[in-house]
């Protein structure tokens, strides 16, 4: 579809997910504030793979949920395919269904231990509305093939299948309804390292055969660099820097992009990089740092750092970082 | 100082289960680490590294044993026969341990400052009052800020990063010839298992210990480790200096592991190119294949690989070794 | 896979009861009700009588087996009714949270405060005794337990994978909560209902002997351990027989979950499908 090409897929604008956590009784009681999400804005186009890192919680789930319609959001709008999600506006849950899906990173939970692989894919066709039965056969048959299945994998139960066969089941659960937008939350993460390169290559040709845009959520650069075409890295619930994958791994601008590249461990890396690591420990998500939220671990930390949140602020075509000395 | 080494694994095997239902885990695992010297295990699930580590402990546990044949040398006292008794004084006083989720190795109902200082009770026979004054010591030595606080803390009011930290320091309490490390950082965010990471090498060389690295991450073991040995299967299929491994893989599962994993700057310098893949499963251990274990994913797998298990090649003027026929 | 002794006991001994209570008009040797006559009152077991008689002359032997269909009866019918009690409201609970699963736990803890047996006395005392009566008092007391574990299943697998992915398929809650909770949190709730019915069968014992389950002359082995009470020294028979049957079939049950909980145990999930 090259008309659409240049229009956005996903927008996300100014999105904040709070919630309050500790009141007593029902009641706001002592109750703080987790800003999980804190004002991200972003989007993606169709057919992009826009990768998002950040460490435990940097609030990249929270925001994978609320995309998916999942969590509502305190403030900001989301718009998926032309559907809003906000405060006030309820998605209709299977129409975002068929819009955005999700491939998980344990490929044991992931998987309902009392269902044959037919059944998981079968299931959610006849939930929207496909009532044929030789339809739905096909369908399944076809996206058992898509990902690298064969026909009588269909009547088997998880338990029989090794991890990356599980996670190719749980990438044909989440492409059964032709969705536009995928988000892979570790997908690999949790597999065997020989059979990562399996899963990795099966999303990057899918993504091509499909036209699907991903949202890769993933700790390790390697893997990111190695799928995005744009990535985002977020920080306790703010994104810090975004742009090309290029940019961002040739030229980072945020320190604490830096120091994810350099916490990489590989004996190869240049040592320019290496000596940029962070100090010290993620701060909690519940009681964040004042001003810019990594300055307690920052290696360029200067006193405007602590008084004064950066904002993101264009550092050349569509690269953004939010430091005060980028 | 003397020329043998603090450490010697000679022809180890691991069996799981009994009677007919015996397989061998490890099998035919032989290695050495000369005092002060970082040397890391590094494989998948179920390639047997782990249970390597624990038999070096003596804390295998049925259905785990040690098959007949097995010698495990510490600083040329064999240690694959002692009692649970020696085995017990060793460990913590000259072998000390850390694991990958240091929330279940802690005592959650004692202060860690008190789990430090036990350590010191326990095998340096000091009374509790110094010892808790040397606990302090201990976690400013792992760069906890403010210990005289934090010793009063218990095990759950620490992060993950912290508690790893507070496990390095009741490993290292005693200054022990040797640590062994199973998966220490894997639990951890990337930046803290990067500090993590630098600490515990940089303590052991300030004090002399050995490290004995366990990892699925060959990059991170690389990191730490001057000599590595990759298992499969059970096996050493290479062992060698760190750098070489990198810069020239020999056995073939090397090479494809290290050819599939997406290194990062590579998409810079060549442009985004299929990964590599190793096809297949790691087999499971009653399964292991006839001849060389790595044959069925062997993409230079000849008649001979099916049929013959291969011997071990000398590599890098004897200081490595590679078990392929083909290399 | 390894099936235990308690399995094959208890559902052995269980197999047994239930083929007696189906079969007692085909086994009986006289009807456990009609066939009074005082001539025969209290005779030792022997040939004839083989548990002996009652003090109306009706055939002991008869009255168990006849007994056996009413107790499974009020076994089964009553856990039934606790499980779906029980499971409805601690699936709801454990999904949806919030205000409804305060309401929930709270009830729950209140009914487990009251002795369940007592609350059973007292809807037996506003109904009258009776079967039906009796069913109601016992499937109303007991939900508590399912109605625990259910919830604390729902709550450990709510945050696995395939729970989230039904959701973003678009799956409604009430879908979810059958098709994909409930058949992955069965075994635990089996053994607890199979432990349950030994409860209720002891409580429907216990209702009967007070004189408040089933009626004289129906049959019941709470109600003849009851009548037998005062003969206890002149003819043991009376009791013993009866005694032995609920002793045999609770055991039986009681094995049974046991033997249930080795094999439905998540941690032996070898299941050949």
């Amino acid at each position: 579809m090259p008309e659409v090409m240049d229009k956005t897929l996903l927008s996300v604008e100014d999105l904040k997910v709070h919630y309050e956590v500790g009141g007593r009784f029902g009641t706001r009681i002592g109750a703080k504030t987790l800003r999980a999400v804190d004002g991200v804005t972003l989007d993606v186009k169709p057919g992009e793979c826009l990768g998002l890192v950040g460490e435990s919680g940097c609030g990249k789930s929270t925001l994978a949920l609320a995309i998916m319609g999942l969590v509502t959001p305190t403030s900001g709008r989301i718009n998926v395919a032309g559907q809003e999600i906000g405060k006030s506006h309820k998605p209709d849950r299977e129409a975002m269904a068929r819009t955005v899906q999700m491939v998980f990173q344990d490929p044991y939970a992931s998987l309902n231990p009392r269902q044959t692989v037919h059944r998981t894919l079968a299931d959610p066709l006849r939930l929207h509305g496909v009532d044929n039965k030789t339809e739905v056969e096909h369908r399944v048959a076809e996206m058992l093939a898509k990902v690298g299945l064969r026909p009588e994998h269909a009547g088997r139960y998880p338990h029989e299948f090794s991890g990356g066969q599980r996670q190719r089941i749980g990438i044909a659960r989440a492409l059964i309804l032709g969705p536009r937008l995928v988000i892979c939350d570790e997908p690999v993460s949790a597999l065997d390292v020989s059979i990562r390169a399996q899963i990795i290559n099966l999303l990057l040709d899918l993504k091509d055969q499909l036209n699907l845009a991903y949202i890769m959520i993933s700790h390790d650069l390697g893997v990111v660099e190695h799928m995005s075409d744009r990535v985002a890295v977020m920080y306790l619930g703010r994104l810090v820097e975004t742009g090309q994958w290029k940019e961002i791994f040739e030229n980072p601008r945020h320190p604490y992009t830096r120091a994810l590249i350099a916490s990489i461990p590989d004996p190869f890396l240049p040592a320019t990089l290496a000596s940029q690591k962070a100090r010290g420990e993620i701060a909690s998500a519940l009681n964040p740092p004042p001003g810019c939220h990594f300055h307690p671990r920052c290696p360029m930390k200067q006193d405007r750092c602590v008084g004064e949140a950066p904002a993101l602020r264009t550092m050349g075509s569509g690269h953004d970082a939010a430091c005060h000395f980028a | 100082m003397t020329d043998s080494p603090l450490l010697a694994v000679d022809n180890l095997r691991i069996d799981i289960g009994g009677g007919k239902e015996r397989h061998a885990a490890v099998e035919d695992v032989s290695f050495s680490i000369a005092r002060g010297e970082t040397f890391g295990l590094v494989g998948e699930s179920g390639c047997g590294k782990s249970i390597t580590a624990l038999s070096i402990m003596g804390l295998l546990r049925h259905p785990l044993s040690l098959g007949s044949g097995s010698s495990i040398v510490l600083d040329g006292q064999p240690i694959h026969n002692a009692s649970a008794a020696e085995m017990r004084s060793l460990r913590g006083r000259r072998i000390g341990m850390i694991f990958q989720e240091p929330m279940t190795a802690l005592n959650p109902l004692s202060p860690v400052g008190r789990q430090i200082a036990e350590m010191f009770v326990l095998h340096m026979g000091m009374g509790w009052k110094e010892a808790t004054e040397r606990a302090v010591d201990s976690l400013r030595q792992v760069r906890v800020p403010s210990p005289e606080r934090r010793v009063h803390d218990y095990p759950h009011q620490l992060s993950g990063g912290m508690r790893q930290r507070v496990m390095i320091a009741i490993a290292l309490a005693c200054s022990p010839d040797m640590l062994i490390a199973d998966e220490p950082t894997t639990a951890l965010d990337v930046t803290v298992q990067a500090e993590i990471v630098d600490l515990m090498r940089d303590l052991c060389a300030e004090k002399g210990t050995a490290i004995l690295m366990i990892s699925h991450d060959l990059g991170l073991v690389a990191q730490v480790c001057r000599r590595v040995a990759v298992m499969y299967a059970g096996r050493i299929v290479e062992q060698r200096a760190s750098a070489e491994v990198f810069k020239d893989p020999r056995h073939p599962y090397t090479r494809g592991l290290l050819a599939s994993l997406p290194r990062l700057g590579a998409r810079s310098q060549h442009g985004r190119q299929r990964l590599n893949e190793i096809s297949g499963v790691v087999p499971a251990v009653s399964a292991f294949p006839r001849g060389c274990r790595f044959n069925p994913r062997c993409g230079a797998r000849t008649d001979i690989c099916t049929i013959e298990d291969p011997q071990t090649t000398p590599l890098d003027g004897g200081q490595g070794l590679v078990r392929c026929h083909h290399a | 896979m390894k099936w235990g002794t308690n399995l094959w006991v208890g559902g052995g001994l269980v197999g047994v009861s239930i083929l007696v209570g189906v079969f007692a008009d085909v086994i009986q040797l006289a009807d456990p009700v009609t066939s009074a006559n005082l001539m025969n009152a209290e005779i030792p077991p022997g040939r004839e009588f083989p548990f002996g008689t009652d003090a109306q002359g009706r055939d002991i032997y008869s009255r168990i087996v006849h007994g056996a269909r009413i107790s499974l009866t009020v076994g089964l019918v009553s856990q039934i009714a606790n499980s779906i009690i029980g499971v409805t409201l601690g699936l709801t609970a454990g999904y949806w949270g919030g205000w409804w699963d305060d309401f929930v736990s709270g009830l729950t803890n209140l009914m487990l405060a009251i002795p369940s047996l007592i609350f059973a006395l007292a809807i037996m005392a506003i109904l009258g005794p009776g079967l039906v009566s009796l069913l109601i008092a016992l499937g109303l007391t007991n939900w508590s337990y399912s109605c625990r574990i259910a919830r604390a299943q729902v709550l450990s697998l709510k945050s696995q994978g395939y729970i989230q992915a039904a959701r973003i398929l678009g799956y409604g809650d009430l879908r979810i909560m059958f098709t994909q909770l409930l058949p992955n949190m069965l075994g635990p709730l089996i053994v607890m209902a199979t432990l349950g019915m030994g409860g209720a069968i002891l409580a429907e014992a216990a209702l009967s002997f007070l004189g408040l389950g089933i009626r004289p002359p129906y049959p019941s082995w709470g109600s003849m351990l009851s009548d037998a009470r005062e003969q206890i020294n002149t003819a043991p028979w009376l009791s013993v027989f009866p005694g032995l049957a609920i002793f045999l079939t609770v055991l039986g049950l009681n094995l049974l979950g046991d033997g249930l909980r080795d094999i439905l145990d998540p941690q032996s999930k070898e299941r050949t499908a």
